[in-house]
């Protein structure tokens, strides 16, 4: 029985509710639905939501803890000894039966035991799907039994109607709390997990990062290095890069937005810079990858300066294009905020607009200069692809920008794809070096943000 | 004081006079001042415009040729001998198609000229054939003729990428290769047609039988999830936060919560997904529903909050005007308010959509990275999304690649413009000044 | 009662000037804000040494002629001005007539008082230094110095003149902007509406100061307070919709005007 066709059921018993419910209401005030309390679809609504909302939300939870539950009654069933495998060759033997269940190809010889484990799987999952179509389906009827029986002329049922919906407005604005939560406890988590084997002032203060964790035991640097400083430092020098080339273009072409051009040239230069923020990053980083970083290598060569074809300066000037728009942007809106009464003091001096702007307008400005500026130093620690596709790999600790140099992104990209072992330092580490990138960009919002509302107020 | 600092008439009308002068003396200088200033403002958009122009020329000048294809026409004799009609899927078409590229080049007698000549056929080839004998089995016995792809370096080779003229050692085609193709040009056998493959087909580990077309299935599954789920909770949100939330600690924390949301690093939502959906939960790994799913975590910031700036902007004589009438709270704004902020909302939804149909970093967490062939025909099925796609293809070494690579973002930047397009129109048709 | 007394001594001294060549004389000027006419054909003279009022009710353009004498209507897109404005026998908007240079020279004072955000002694240098008026250092101090006390605001800030300079009390802050003028050494300074966003003994302290300044400066200020036109100016200028009604010395104006409008305005009647 597929999923689908049991939603589809409960979706269709919620609408043949809702017509019953808007009858019953009927004939229950003998036709005359001015005798009702509510209009009649509201005691429609009635019925559906209680036919709806407790089988849906039945077959949602059914769905979420499924896998897990079915997963445990598998390994139950397994031999005694392969339950006592460790977490990582217990997975693997568990995807060959999935696969195996499925009739994909698997990773080692089908045995008879593993066709039996295989088809108890088929057997479990079957089951579970005709046990939740029959609860869920006896609980969508059951709702509609009862809810019409309680439908009376002076029930209230359009107060109940948006007592139900106010509380699902009410679920819906948590989400977004449940999200940040979410972010939060799976981060520290699975760090904590992380700082169980390794220790939190190596991860923090160590300058050597090599996370290859050796494939025997016995091999030399088995653990792993995860010191994140050569980590952290390349993520501030990309962005470096990028706020030089962001910084100073995105500023001036505000400042020419918001004082010199005419609103017709302003209304379409505008829109055409934002384009910049709307391009993909697996686009930028491609073209950083493609064009940018050998017409830089071509260009060093010429000079006999070595350049990396994975330079920092390649995917940081690449990085600064992007983030030219959010610079730009925030601070023509900041700058278009100082009052005009200031400019017309300083011309009224007989100052010249640009002595206007530099003297007058830029630090009356500054504070949210300053916010927009750090918004964009924010995007670009977190920004990934580009560096994923442009920067390079190896750990280094350099201020020289013609070299390669890896960030936290990539590092948590190439630890987490491909194929992963569950457990591992090296898997776990992405976590925490996601937790720290999280704090990072955290402070740097909540700090911007915070700077960006005190200066709208000081102008409001 | 006042005796002293001021100076009597005569000396202000020098001072004047003087004063004048230095202004004056200025001038030129503070002129040229202005000019270097908005020069170098008019620089700096130059720049960012420059940058968006370079960019579009390089990805559509690269993107051009992956929109033609490279093709032999080949008459092939479906010999009953080799075509046993009982198993006729499992028949060596490879030997099949050779054949007759062979009987072109009878002097070609040697194994390595035979395996070079044969290389100058793409494996899609032999699939071309095999597919058209299972459609119709009837032509067993008959001869056909039938075009099939040249291998990619051929094809590049054609288009000019590889260029004849360079140094052996240094292109993938050898000089005999590069003979042969001249001669089955002479021969009137090789034809340039419009690349449907890349339209039609899932990946492939040869590019000229890779297609972008599993992708943007992938991505469609992947955007209906995503919509399904951020749209109706970020306007419940939007709803609730902008009209019947209490103005309290609870619902600021709220507010400050979804602006930090918005800016938190697209990866760590994938990270999140990685953790809660596939670890914890245990939903199959590469499915656009996982992809959806961490997707709208992200894109709804973006909706509930342009959904509540079209919210403010209604004004408040039209919930008046329906409360007035005796209309509950959730009638004035399910009948009136929000109708009217629907516009609003919309584009907000497009552009956040917009945003998560070139999202990439946070897909690689949840393992949509895969290489798959298969199209996907649900929302649980592995597949992979475009951004995604042209990740893959910028990191793989053939050159044939890059333009696919290209051509997959022209068409990526194509649905882009197209959903800014439909939200910009969205915006000047409804704009509504009250 | 302070006020009182600069009326009488005022009462006598227009005479003094009147037969001298006026300072800033203004014809046929009309200002357009694209398609809207806002002035009509105004005809007004200016003398140097004087305080010139110009009143009216809110829209009749008497800002919009404050702002014609330094063009600061320039900086409005929209805004056209048609007409001769002569300053010392110079046309205003004549071809070759560089703007900074004009506003060097004609200074302003507006309605909100708009310090920079920057210290207090930085707000009066601010002039000074885009002109390059002072050679060191010294000079610069001295230039500084003269203005704030001239503007009555030296005593009050000289220990904190590196304070911001929107720390101070709108009143102060108001001074602050007439020193910021005067130090340009400016020969006519434009006030327009000075003392609306001040309450009444900040008032009192800078009408006290209009009069102090008019020995050294021709001061043209508009108000939307007949009282304050009466007790600071020598001459007054009624604008009524976009049109200059009645002009003369103030003490005329408001005992017995010529038009009936002025009579209506200056009882209460329209305005």
């Amino acid at each position: 029985m597929s999923l689908s066709l049991i939603l589809g059921t409960l979706s269709i018993l919620t609408a043949i509710g809702f017509y019953m419910g808007r009858s019953r209401a009927l004939v229950s005030a003998d036709g005359d639905s001015h005798r009702l309390h509510s209009r009649p679809h509201y005691y429609g609504y009635y019925v559906a939501i209680w036919c709806g909302l407790p089988s849906i939300m039945f077959f949602g939870l059914w769905l979420a803890f499924e896998p897990n539950i079915v997963t445990s009654l598998l390994i139950d069933s397994l031999p005694a000894a392969q339950q006592q495998l460790g977490d990582a060759e217990l997975g693997l033997l568990l995807n060959d039966i999935r696969n195996l269940a499925r009739g994909d190809v698997t990773s080692r010889e089908a045995g008879p035991e593993l066709m039996a484990a295989a088809g108890y799987y088929n057997s479990l999952l079957q089951t579970s799907k005709l046990v939740l179509a029959a609860i869920a389906a006896t609980l969508a009827v059951a709702g509609i039994t009862f809810a019409r029986t309680r439908i009376v002329p002076e029930m209230r049922a359009r107060n109940f109607v948006e007592k139900v919906t106010m509380a699902a407005l009410v679920v819906c604005s948590t989400i977004a709390i449940l999200t940040t939560i979410g972010i939060v406890i799976s981060l520290l988590f699975e760090s904590i997990r992380f700082f169980q084997k390794v220790s939190p002032i190596d991860f923090l203060f160590g300058l050597e990062w090599s996370p290859q964790t050796a494939l025997r035991k016995d091999q030399v640097g088995a653990t792993g290095l995860f010191g994140a400083v050569p980590l952290l430092a390349g993520t501030m020098f990309i962005s470096l890069i990028a706020m030089c080339v962001a910084a100073p273009v995105g500023l001036l072409a505000a400042i020419y937005m918001s004082e010199y051009a005419s609103p017709r040239v302003r209304a379409w230069v505008k829109p055409a810079l934002e384009i910049l923020a709307g391009i993909p990053t697996v686009v930028y980083g491609f073209f950083a990858a493609l064009t940018v970083a050998p017409f830089l290598r071509g260009t060093g060569a010429d000079l006999g300066v070595d350049i990396s074809s994975e330079s920092a300066l390649a995917a940081g000037a690449v990085m600064g294009i992007m983030i030219i728009p959010f610079v730009s942007s925030l601070s023509d809106d900041v700058i278009r905020a100082v009052p005009q009464s200031l400019r017309e003091g300083s011309y009224g001096l007989g100052a010249t607009q640009s002595e206007t702007i530099k003297q007058v307008i830029i630090p009356a400005a500054l504070p949210g200069i300053v916010g927009s500026l750090l918004l964009a130093v924010s995007r670009a620690i977190g920004e990934t692809m580009i560096v994923v596709m442009a920067a390079g790999l190896a750990a280094k600790l350099t201020i020289n920008p013609f070299e390669a140099v890896t960030t936290v992104t990539v590092q948590i990209v190439t630890l987490l794809v491909g194929d992963q072992e569950f457990d591992s330092a090296k898997t776990l580490a992405a976590f925490a070096l996601g937790l720290m990138l999280f704090c990072v960009t955290l402070v740097l919002n909540v700090i911007a943000l915070t700077v960006v509302n005190k200066y709208r107020e000081q102008y409001d | 004081m006042t005796s002293e600092t001021l100076p009597d008439s005569g000396t202000i009308r020098d001072r004047n006079s003087d004063k004048s002068a230095l202004v004056k003396a200025g001038l030129k200088r503070r002129y040229a001042a202005e000019r270097r200033f908005r020069a170098y403002g008019v620089a700096g958009i130059l720049f960012g415009l420059g940058c968006i122009l370079l960019l579009f020329y390089t990805i559509g000048s690269n993107a051009i040729p992956a929109f033609t294809q490279t093709m032999l026409r080949l008459d092939i004799t479906l010999d009953p001998q080799d075509i046993d009609p009982d198993a006729i899927s499992t028949a060596n078409y490879r030997k099949i198609v050779r054949q007759p590229v062979r009987a072109l080049f009878p002097e070609v007698t040697s194994r390595r000229d035979k395996r070079a000549l044969a290389a100058m056929l793409s494996p899609g080839a032999a699939y071309a054939v095999r597919q058209m004998v299972i459609d119709d089995p009837s032509l067993i016995g008959k001869r056909i003729s039938i075009l099939v792809p040249l291998s990619d370096d051929i094809d590049q080779l054609n288009k000019g990428a590889i260029k004849a003229s360079s140094d052996e050692t240094e292109r993938r085609v050898s000089n005999k290769q590069i003979a042969w193709f001249e001669r089955l040009q002479d021969f009137g056998l090789v034809e340039t047609v419009f690349n449907t493959t890349l339209f039609t087909a899932g990946d492939s580990r040869e590019p000229e039988l890779a297609g972008i077309w599993g992708a943007v299935v992938g991505s469609f599954f992947t955007m209906i999830v995503t919509l399904a789920l951020a749209f109706p909770i970020g306007v419940a949100s939007a709803v609730y936060l902008e009209e019947f939330a209490p103005k309290n600690k609870w619902t600021q924390v709220i507010e400050v919560n979804i602006n930090n949301l918005a800016a938190v690093p697209s990866i760590v939502f994938g990270l999140l997904g990685l953790a809660v959906y596939i670890n914890f939960f245990g939903l199959p790994r590469s499915a656009p529903l996982v992809g959806g799913m961490v997707l709208a975590l992200m894109t709804l910031p973006t909706i509930i909050i342009a959904g509540r700036a079209a919210l403010k902007a209604v004004p408040p004589s039209i919930r008046d005007a329906a409360r007035g009438l005796g209309a509950s709270p959730l009638q004035v704004t399910t009948h009136h308010v929000l109708p009217l902020a629907m516009p609003g909302i919309l584009t907000g939804t497009i552009i956040g959509m917009a945003q998560a149909l070139g999202e990439t970093a946070p897909l690689l967490m949840i393992g949509m990275v895969a290489f798959i062939v298969d199209i996907p025909g649900g929302v649980t099925d592995p597949a992979t999304v475009m951004p995604v796609q042209i990740y893959l293809w910028s990191d793989a070494p053939e050159r044939a690649f890059v333009e696919r690579t290209s051509a997959a973002i022209a068409v990526l930047l194509g649905f882009l413009i197209l959903m800014n397009t439909l939200a910009v129109f969205l915006r000047k048709k409804f704009e509504r000044k009250w | 009662m302070q006020a009182a007394n600069t009326v009488l001594i005022e009462e006598a001294e227009p005479a003094t000037h009147t037969n001298a060549p006026p300072k800033v004389s203004a014809r046929d000027v009309c200002v357009y804000y694209g398609d809207k006419q806002a002035l009509f054909d105004v005809d007004l003279d200016i003398h140097a040494h004087q305080v010139t009022a110009l009143i009216g009710p809110s829209g009749c353009g008497k800002s919009t002629f404050l702002r014609c004498l330094n063009r600061m209507n320039d900086t409005i897109d929209i805004c056209r001005v048609e007409g001769r404005i002569v300053i010392d026998d110079e046309d205003i908007y004549a071809r070759h007539v560089d703007v900074v240079h004009l506003r060097a020279r004609v200074g302003m004072v507006f309605q909100k008082p708009n310090p920079f955000p920057k210290s207090i002694y930085d707000n009066v240098a601010y002039g000074p230094r885009i002109h390059g008026l002072a050679s060191g250092k010294d000079e610069l101090d001295d230039i500084v110095e003269t203005s704030l006390r001239r503007a009555g605001l030296w005593d009050e800030v000289k220990d904190r003149a590196a304070e911001p300079g929107t720390g101070l009390s709108g009143g102060q802050q108001q001074r602050l902007c007439i020193a910021r003028a005067i130090a340009v050494q400016p020969e006519v300074i434009l006030m327009d509406e000075p003392c609306s966003a001040l309450d009444p003994i900040a008032t009192a302290r800078i009408e006290e100061l209009i009069d102090e300044l008019r020995e050294q400066f021709t001061i043209v200020i508009v108000t939307h307070s007949m009282q304050q036109a009466a007790r600071v100016s020598q001459k007054t200028a009624f604008f009524h919709l976009g049109v200059l009604v009645e002009e003369g010395d103030t003490e005329q104006i408001f005992t017995t005007p010529k038009d009936d409008r002025t009579q209506a305005y200056i009882t209460g009647r329209i305005g």
